[in-house]
This record gives structure tokens, sequence and C-alpha cells, in this order.
């Protein structure tokens, strides 16, 4: 047991491999978070605009990317995209896959953020003169974020979860390094290493969203 | 020919999409079966926790905490690849399905958890004690008085994370699961043409788009009062 999943020498030997997985796992989640933030945040500022010709096609597009598996969407790109004669590395098409994908959520949970806000508050900015974006950035956002901070954690949890899928598309990130050892050392240990530092890292993020979330649930019961 | 036929020849070719349209519709077979298999089982294994946890026995209660803590930080990918990969290597050889359903089951089991306890921690005490007070047990308690009112706060939270996590049916394709994804994949190379990979797509366009709808109307409905 302890020698096919936590063999010593292979964690040595693979130590540098999955290490080096784990710093394009880092890498990857500083690009795509940010990007699906701003997205998202785009989305969900389009969303406080009342006409329908807004409304309709935003919604349709949040719709349509809430519903499309975050791995469908990638090897379309991926395997789909070089058929129009287009043909983007791994690394861009998973920031471009989950930019949608994770956008999309970004996007609801800022509209959500925003409706909390009361409209009197903008009306009372800018009839202090604020413009409508200096309303929308230094008074409806700083609230709207805090109202919704637990959900935003909770997405962000689950891109930095979603940059696994990169290994599907050879992006060399923790996974893909971790199976690459893997059928090197013909031994599953370096999985096992990849899961526990997935756990290291992470677990954290999941204790406080426990507590923030119960919090939550339990202040409208 | 022009560009545009082209365009529709590469990625919308009727002839490809003909011979491979079966290949697409078994896929949506194993997909949804591979689907209700998740939501049944994981529900009902995060109720089963979540009830379990309210009975406070102390070193049940730390388990409880850390399997959920456990498969909630771990990406479904990595469980999967573990279970599928890892499991051999103990003599234990689940197929590419079970993996799948297996490691989803256990995530939405535990997302389910978290949110059926936080549904009846929202409940308040005097509940309890009124209904322990009338003379009720504790399990009847909880069926009767409890949970009726627990699990109408739960269900927007539940819903969205169902839909997430069963939209991980897809990753099944890693460990050669024959759904969607793995039968649009297949015809792709086999045709070398992306027609099926459309289908595949429009497919669990078809399939999930009105689970998102239905998703928003029933977030709206049982919305909490503010």
């Amino acid at each position: 047991m302890i020698q096919s999943f936590f063999n010593p020498e292979i964690i040595v030997a693979a130590m540098p491999i999955v290490l080096a997985g784990l710093f394009n796992t880092i890498l990857l989640s500083l690009i795509v978070v940010p990007l699906g933030l701003a997205g998202g945040l785009v989305l969900a500022m389009l969303a406080s605009v009342k006409s329908p010709l807004v409304r309709w096609p935003l919604m349709a597009w949040v719709d349509f990317f809430r519903a499309f598996p975050p791995l469908v969407l990638l090897v379309l790109l991926f395997a789909g995209l070089p058929f129009a004669g287009l043909e983007l590395g791994g690394f861009a098409c998973v920031a471009i896959a989950f930019f949608l994908n994770t956008g999309s959520y970004y996007g609801e949970i800022l509209r959500a953020g925003i409706d909390s806000v009361p409209h009197g508050q903008v009306e009372a900015a800018r009839s202090t003169g604020l413009s409508g974006l200096q309303a929308m950035g230094y008074i409806v956002l700083p609230q709207a974020v805090r109202n919704v901070l637990p959900d935003l954690l909770s997405n962000t949890l689950e891109v930095v979860k979603l940059t696994s899928l990169g290994s599907v598309v050879a992006v060399p990130e923790l996974l893909y390094q971790a199976r690459q050892a893997q059928s090197i050392t013909y031994n599953p240990t370096p999985i096992v290493m990849a899961a526990v530092i997935y756990f290291l890292i992470l677990w954290p993020l999941v204790r406080l969203l426990s507590r923030l979330e119960n919090r939550a649930l339990a202040g409208r019961g | 020919m022009s560009s545009w036929d082209r365009f529709t020849d590469t990625f919308f070719n009727a002839k490809v999409m003909a011979k491979y349209w079966p290949d697409i519709l078994y896929g949506v077979g194993v997909t949804v079966e591979l689907a209700v298999l998740i939501v049944v089982s994981g529900l009902l294994a995060g109720l089963a926790l979540a009830l379990i946890r309210a009975l406070a026995i102390r070193p049940l209660n730390w388990l409880i905490i850390f399997i959920v803590d456990l498969f909630r930080s771990l990406p479904p990918l990595v469980i999967i690849v573990l279970i599928y990969f890892g499991l051999p290597a103990a003599d234990i050889s689940p197929s590419g399905f079970v993996s799948t359903w297996l490691s989803l089951a256990l995530v939405l089991m535990a997302f389910a958890e978290e949110i059926f306890w936080a549904g009846i921690t929202s409940i308040p005490k005097g509940q309890w004690e009124a209904a322990r007070s009338t003379g009720l047990g504790f399990g009847q308690t909880l069926t009767n008085v409890i949970l009726p009112q627990a699990l109408r706060l739960t269900i927007p939270p539940l819903t969205n994370r169902t839909i997430a996590i069963t939209k991980g049916t897809a990753l099944g394709t890693v460990v050669a699961v024959s759904e969607i994804l793995g039968m649009a994949s297949s015809a792709m190379s086999n045709s070398y043409n992306p027609s099926p990979l459309m289908m595949g797509a429009a497919a669990y366009l078809v399939l999930f788009l009105p689970v998102v709808v239905a998703g928003r109307w029933i977030e709206k409905k049982f919305a909490w009062k503010r």
C-alpha cells in the first residue's frame, strides 16, 4: 500500500516535476481569475441597462456559457478551431474557455450583488454630482462585492480547481505533470502527491467559505 | 466554393453528421444515465451525512467535516484520475464509468452535506425544544418539524451546485467513458472532421440549457425573503 501510493523514493524523484506543475497551476489561476472577474464585471454592469436590446442577448450569453461544460468548450477551441485554420496553444485555449465560462458565473454573482444595493444609493450619489460610472465604482460596487463575497470566493475556488482541465490539452499544470511522472514511474504516487498539494492549498479557503456560508444561510432562516 | 460553403462543409458536414448522429445519441444516453446516478446517490449521501451530523457525536462529526472539506478542495478531475489510474495499484480496477460516477457523487455529497447542514442549523433552536416538549422524539422532530423548513431554504443553492457538478460528466471522457464528449471526440478523429464535435456541443446545450433556465426560475421562486 505504502509502496504504491506513498513511495518515498518516487516522492523524491517526482517532486521537481510536480512542483513545476504547481507553478503553472498558480500562473494559470493568476491569469484566469482576473480575466474572469473583469469579464463578469462588464456583464454585471451591462445587466443594469434596462433596454431589452441589451438584456436579452446578455441573458442568452450568460446562460449559454453556464450550460456548456467547460471541458467541452475547451475541446471545441483546442480540437475544433484548427479546422478553421486557427491554431491556438493549449494555454491560450484554457485562458479563453475559462474566461468565457467563469466570466458568466462571476457576472451572475456580481449582478446579484449590484441588485442587493438599494437604488436610492445610486440616486443619492448622482444627486451629489457623481457620474453614473463614478456612482457605480465608488458607491455601488464596494457594497455589492461585500454582499456577495462568499459567492465570489466560492467561484474563485472552483476556477482554481478548474485549471486541472488544462491537463486534457497538454498544459503542463499540476495534474498533467503528476500524470507524466506517473507514466514514467509506473506508480500512482505522483497523483497522490498532486491531490495532497491541491488539498493543502485549497483547504484554508474551503474552511473559510464553510464558515461564511453557514453564517449567510443561518442568518436568513 | 465560397468561404461560407467551406465553413459549413467543415463544421456542419451533412454526410459526416448523418453517419455519426447515432453515436452522439448513444453518448447522450450514457451522459443522462451517469447524471441521474450522480444526482440521486450524491444528494442522498449528502443528506445522510447531514443527518448523522445532527446527532452531534463529536469524533463522527470531525470525520464528516474532514471528508466534506476533502472533496470540496480536490478538483473532480483529480479524483477521477486518482480512482481510475490509482486504485488498480491496490488491485481494484473500477471502470471509467464507475470512476466518474463515484468521483462526482462524492463531490456532490460533500457540497450537499454542507448545504443541508446549513439549512438544518438555520432553524431556531426553539423549534427543536417546542417539538420535543410536545412529546415528539428526536427522529420525529427532525423529519416532521426541522427538515420540511430546512429543505426549502436549501433548494436554490442545491440546484445550482447540482447543475454545475452534473456538467462534470464530460470529464468522463478522460477515462474513456463513452458519454457525449467521448463519442464526439472519437467520431471526430475517425472522420477527421469537427462536425461530430459541433453535434456534441449542440447535444450539451439541448440537455443543459433547459436545466440552467429552470435553475434560474427555481432560484427566483424559492428566493430568501430579505
